[in-house]
This record gives C-alpha cells, sequence and structure tokens, in this order.
C-alpha cells in the first residue's frame, strides 16, 4: 500500500513536471541539406503585435516556421555574442529592405532570426543596436540550436513553403551570404519564385 | 512495481536534461580556436567579498598604455571582466557581446576593463580576430596572475576563473561573479547590477 502511494506521487509529480516544460525537441548531428525538411522546431511567439502581424501568426504560446505565412521563409541563426553575426547585421538588414520594398515579394518572403543560446534581453540588444527590423527570437537553452545541428553561426536556412503544406529547405549554409542583392535572386532562382 | 518505479525515475532525468552546449558557434572562430574540454567550474577561492575595496592595480594594455584601476575613483564605475584564456571557445563569445553594449556602459558611467593572464601580443592577435574590442584589454601576464591571484580567482593551471567585479566610483566591490569557466556569465544580470549603481 506504501508503494502504490509512493508510486501514485512519483506518477503525479511526472504529470507536474510534463505540463509545465515542453517535450524536448530532438537534436540533429548535422545542419539540415537542400532538399531536407526542416527538423521540428518550436519557436516562442514574438511579443511585439507588428510581428505576429508579419509573420501572419495567431499562436499564443510557439510556432514553427512551415507556420508562417509566407512561401519563402528566411532562417538566420545568430548570436548576439557572435562577432561574424555583428559584423552580417546590416546585410541582413538590407537584405529586408528589399525585400519590403517590393510590393510582391513583401507578400511572399519573410525573414526571422533565431538567437543561439541568446535570453529574451540578448535578443533585444543586438535588435536595439542593429536596429533589426525583422523578429528575432530568443533560444536560451540552445535546444532550437540542437535540433537543427548545431550550426555555426550567423547560419542561414532558406525554407520553400508550398500551398499544400509540405516544406524544403532550399538553401543552408553557415557564414555570411555576400552581396544582399545577389542573395536574394539566388534565393528567387532556387525557389523558382522568379 | 519497483520496475516501473525504475522506468518513471529514467524518464525524469532523461526529462530534466537540457542542452548542455557551452562552445563557441560563430563560423568565423571555426578554424582558430582551441576546443578545450569541460573543466573543474571553479578552481580557486577568492577571499573578496561584496562591500570591500577592490585591490587597486596597475597592467599594460594593448594599446600599449599603463592602466591603473585607482585612476578612475571618484569619475568612473568600474567593471573587471577576467576570462581564462584567449582562442578559447567561451571567452571568444563573451567580450564580443560587450562590444555592442558600449552605449550602455558610457550611460551608466562605467567603464569596462578586460583582463585575461595571456601576453600582450596574443591578446592583441586574439581581439583584432574579433575585430576589435573598445575598452581596455589589459595583461596579467608578468608577473605571472598577479592581479588575479590578489583577487583570488587564479586557478591552480595559472589561468584565472571568468569573473566579473563591479566596482563604484568609490572602489568598493559592489557585485561579483565568479562564474562556472565553462559558461558565458548573464549580461543581463551584470547590466541590471551597473543600473542600480545609477538609482
Amino acid at each position: 500500500m506504501k508503494q502504490r502511494s509512493l508510486f501514485l506521487f512519483l506518477a503525479l509529480a511526472a504529470s507536474a513536471l510534463l505540463l509545465q516544460k515542453p517535450l524536448p525537441m530532438h537534436a540533429a548531428p548535422n545542419p539540415p541539406s537542400e532538399g531536407d525538411s526542416l527538423p521540428e522546431m518550436r519557436l516562442p511567439v514574438p511579443q511585439k503585435a507588428e510581428e505576429l502581424d508579419y509573420l501572419g501568426i495567431s499562436r499564443k504560446d510557439f510556432f514553427t516556421i512551415p507556420e508562417v505565412k509566407a512561401e519563402l521563409v528566411i532562417v538566420e541563426v545568430f548570436s548576439m555574442y557572435c562577432p561574424h553575426c555583428q559584423k552580417e547585421a546590416p546585410a541582413v538588414n538590407e537584405l529586408y529592405k528589399m525585400i519590403e520594398a517590393d510590393q510582391e515579394l513583401k507578400r511572399r518572403i519573410k525573414i526571422i532570426g533565431i538567437g543561439a543560446g541568446n535570453s529574451t534581453y540578448e535578443v533585444e540588444t543586438f535588435k536595439k543596436h542593429y536596429s533589426v527590423p525583422f523578429p528575432l527570437v530568443p533560444d536560451p537553452d540552445y535546444k532550437t540550436h540542437d535540433a537543427i545541428g548545431k550550426v555555426r553561426t550567423p547560419h542561414f536556412l532558406v525554407v520553400r513553403l508550398q500551398a499544400d503544406g509540405s516544406h524544403k529547405v532550399i538553401y543552408s549554409q553557415a557564414g555570411g551570404f555576400g552581396e544582399p542583392k545577389e542573395f536574394l535572386n539566388l534565393l528567387l532562382s532556387k525557389s523558382k519564385m522568379k | 512495481m519497483m520496475k516501473m518505479l525504475i522506468v518513471l525515475i529514467c524518464a525524469f532525468a532523461i526529462i530534466a536534461a537540457d542542452s548542455t552546449f557551452a562552445g563557441n558557434t560563430s563560423e568565423g572562430f571555426k578554424d582558430s580556436i582551441f576546443q578545450t574540454q569541460n573543466l573543474k567550474p571553479i578552481d580557486s577561492q577568492s577571499p573578496i567579498k561584496i562591500g570591500d575595496k577592490a585591490p587597486d592595480f596597475t597592467l599594460p594594455s594593448i594599446g600599449g598604455t599603463q592602466v591603473s584601476l585607482g585612476s578612475y575613483i571618484g569619475r568612473k564605475n568600474v567593471v573587471l571582466s577576467f576570462v581564462p584564456a584567449a582562442w578559447t571557445p567561451v571567452c571568444s563569445e563573451q567580450w564580443p557581446g560587450y562590444n555592442i553594449l558600449k552605449d550602455e556602459f558610457e550611460r551608466l558611467e562605467t567603464v569596462l576593463l578586460g583582463i585575461t593572464t595571456d601576453n600582450i601580443p596574443t591578446l592583441f592577435a586574439w581581439t583584432e580576430q574579433m575585430g576589435g574590442v573598445w575598452f581596455p584589454v589589459l595583461s596579467d601576464f608578468w608577473p605571472h596572475g598577479a592581479v588575479s591571484r590578489e583577487y583570488g580567482i587564479l586557478r591552480s593551471s595559472g589561468v584565472s576563473e571568468r569573473a566579473l567585479f563591479l566596482i563604484d566610483k568609490r572602489g568598493i566591490i559592489r557585485y561579483m561573479d565568479i562564474h562556472d569557466i565553462n559558461e558565458r556569465p548573464s549580461t543581463e544580470q551584470l547590466m541590471k547590477e551597473l543600473a542600480k549603481l545609477k538609482e
């Protein structure tokens, strides 16, 4: 009887823990390659209404990249502490501005940054310093970073979303992307959106 | 019943296990950083406590000048950021974060001094690889680790702990974080402590 009570207590404690904490995402050995599907990545929903609006997200808890309302999502994995991400920030902002300046592309392409190992304070510091105009989400425990194969930063993952709900990675590369205009043309060509 | 209990406990352990990634992620550092193993978190016992007067020191900087803690008394708060070694994973992604907080340090009337037990040429090359830093970087190389020893944070391997000391304008230690060497200390906490001095 005593053992049964202990078991029940532990089972209840386990349930409470499970309810409190999202199930862990699986760690991947390598970053996704072109043609792959994205691993499961549950990202915290941005707090600002305009960022939710930009991504077309209506959920309140977390979201996934395929849920973004777009045809192409450019994901930058960065860190506030990575000098090479700092150096790349103006080029990514320039890419965003180019997309937003085009009424057609603006509707079809979205950009999001994931701060590997960065808290909300740290991604906000990065956002403020570089006047980043697109949403940045924190990944304080490296869970998303683990799920996408511990990529080096900055790492750009570009995902093509199809109308039928399927998706695939069309670009996956560590390091800077060079000239924003050339990178955008490359993505339009790879995604067959041109 | 016991088997079920063991399974349950194992499941707990798996669920509770968080990611422990603490290395550097930066692509640009990929081929130039020495990958260290997980080290003993803290390998010293500092006698210093909050409220103590900070030991004064003078150390050479990579800018070619001598920098004295005492020269800031009455003018600026000082943050001492000791890191263990140049060209190692966590250290290489700590100071670049402070680089983008320059305005905030200035607003809070605080200077940041970065210190390691490496020699000047090593520190120069390392910080250049980061793209430079705005704050003075000081070498506690010779007499080896003398300042680190005075602050009670010299490890048995001859490098300093990863430690932060916040010293107010009167030269009093107001916050200290002798941190697990394998992890980056919280920048948010440091900036909160700095903001308290402004209140």
